[in-house]
């Protein structure tokens, strides 16, 4: 995946599934104090990139408690995505 | 001794198959406008043969805010919408809310059905719990529907949720009536909810006893107490009732829609699924004793009238037991099919309506009685009749019976 198609996976499910605005997720955008996410949500944000992750590329990836817990901004994210499935 | 207090009915909230407000809710009844469709979603379960459902039509779930939503199913939010509706319509605030002295009694047959599917396909399917979201077990619990209210509105008081199918609603009324009026609360939200998915109708079609030969033509059934009724109808939808303690009501000038004068909840102790005429009647014998009424009181009869082949009949022949046979009674059911959790509270809300227009709202579909059933008053067109007190009564799996009775004030 390049990472036109890690953001815009990304985006859509904040979008969608926490009904986060377009104009809200900049790369330095804060989880927890812009975005209003809290730790619930980061377990179902884990479950919702896997699944879509699967979708997209075909092969089952995990995003490990421990990195999970690290993600602060929704640029960690697209970062984190990029490792897992393009190293 | 204790004092023993009387209950009133000071604020409704309702999202059913035939409207999500009284005007709408009215309209339908006055128009004999059907609240049921056909399913097309349904056609891939292969056997089951009723499409046909009561379904909420034109809710925005996002009058609740996405934190709120995320332990939520769509029985929660039909539950959490409507007590939020009833709230404002009785005016009550924060303060009162949060004060301790107010209760929520709610419930559902099984909480979410849709978040059962989320939780246990994907566990089967791939014997991981990998995909499974942080609250889906929260959608499903059998107390979902009460704790997500009590939880959204800040309530301490006694908060309790009676799970038992088509008398849920009806049995969180009846109890919640009950912590009022011996001062345990003054005021409670009752009522209850249900969400239809497919293995809600499979349940009834397993049984033979669902409607199967309207998939076509979904508005015209199901036919409670006619001689060709081919079964239920399920329904989904939520609703609560405020009951408030008659003087805290009146001072705060609260509008008052009636009284409950009357509660039973009593068991066949006898079948799983087959309904005992001797169970009804003992019910409500039981709801007139606790009234303090004669039987020529009770101005009309809101029957629970699932149009089963012998919930029907028992239901027509209890009532003729312990009625003579002028009582005008109907089956609102045969306008929203039946929703289960919420049929009680949807059936004295629909009660309501009735006593403050002084009409009885018709049974549709109805057109030839059964021969087992004659002798019951089917009221077919809506009928103007002063109406002082009614019954409500319903019937659940188990032989759970309630009987509800409510008067004008």
């Amino acid at each position: 995946m390049d990472l036109g198609e890690i953001k815009d996976l990304v985006n859509n499910i904040l979008i969608e599934e926490f009904e986060k605005e377009e104009e809200e997720l900049k790369e330095d955008a804060s989880l927890f104090d812009d975005l209003d996410l809290d730790s619930l949500d980061g377990i179902d944000l884990v479950v919702a990139l896997e699944k879509a992750i699967k979708t997209k590329i075909g092969k089952e990836v995990k995003i490990e408690e421990e990195k999970a817990k690290k993600l602060q901004t929704v640029g960690d994210i697209y970062k984190a995505i990029d490792e897992l499935v393009n190293n | 001794m204790i004092k023993l207090r009387r209950v009133v009915i000071t604020g409704l909230g309702i999202l059913c198959p035939i409207g999500n407000n009284k005007k709408e809710i009215k309209d339908a009844f006055y128009n004999k406008k059907s609240g049921i469709v056909f399913m097309p979603e349904w056609e891939k379960i292969d056997g089951l043969r009723s499409l046909v459902a009561g379904t909420v039509k034109n809710i925005d779930k996002k009058i609740l805010d996405r934190k709120t939503r995320r332990s939520m199913g769509n029985v929660a939010v039909f539950n959490t919408i409507s007590a939020k509706i009833a709230i404002d319509d009785a005016g009550l605030d924060n303060n009162l809310l949060q004060s301790g002295r107010v209760g929520v009694a709610a419930s559902s047959t099984i909480g979410s059905p849709q978040a059962y599917e989320d939780f246990f396909y994907e566990i089967f399917r791939t014997n991981s719990i990998g995909q499974i979201t942080s609250m889906t077990f929260l959608k499903i619990m059998s107390h979902t529907t009460v704790a997500n209210i009590a939880v959204n509105f800040g309530i301490t008081g006694r908060v309790f949720s009676p799970a038992s199918a088509c008398t849920s609603s009806s049995q969180a009324i009846g109890m919640s009536y009950e912590a009022i009026k011996f001062g345990i609360q003054d005021v409670m939200l009752a009522g209850g909810a249900e969400e239809i998915h497919h293995t809600t109708a499979a349940t009834f079609d397993i049984l033979n006893v669902a409607s199967k030969n309207y998939n076509d033509n979904p508005q015209l059934t199901p036919a409670p107490f006619d001689k060709d009724r081919d079964g239920l109808v399920v329904g989904e939808g939520g609703g609560i009732v405020i009951l408030e303690e008659y003087e805290h009501a009146k001072k705060r000038g609260a509008k008052i829609y009636g009284e409950i004068i009357g509660f039973s909840s009593l068991c066949d102790g006898n079948h799983m699924s087959t309904p005992s005429k001797e169970g009804m009647v003992n019910t409500m014998d039981a709801a007139l004793k606790n009234a303090n009424l004669s039987t020529d009181k009770i101005d009309y009869i809101n029957a629970h009238a699932t149009s089963t082949d012998t919930g029907d009949v028992a239901e027509a022949q209890a009532t003729l037991e312990v009625f003579n046979t002028k009582i005008p009674v109907s089956a609102t059911k045969s306008f929203t099919g039946h929703t289960l959790g919420a049929c009680g509270v949807h059936e004295i809300i629909f009660s309501l309506y009735m006593l403050e227009d002084n009409k009885i709202y018709p049974t549709i579909h109805h057109k030839t009685i059964d021969p087992r059933c004659k002798g019951l008053n089917v009221v077919t067109d809506i009928i103007d009749k002063k109406l002082n007190i009614i019954m409500s009564n319903n019937f659940a799996f188990g032989g759970i019976n309630t009987s509800l009775i409510v008067q004008k004030i």
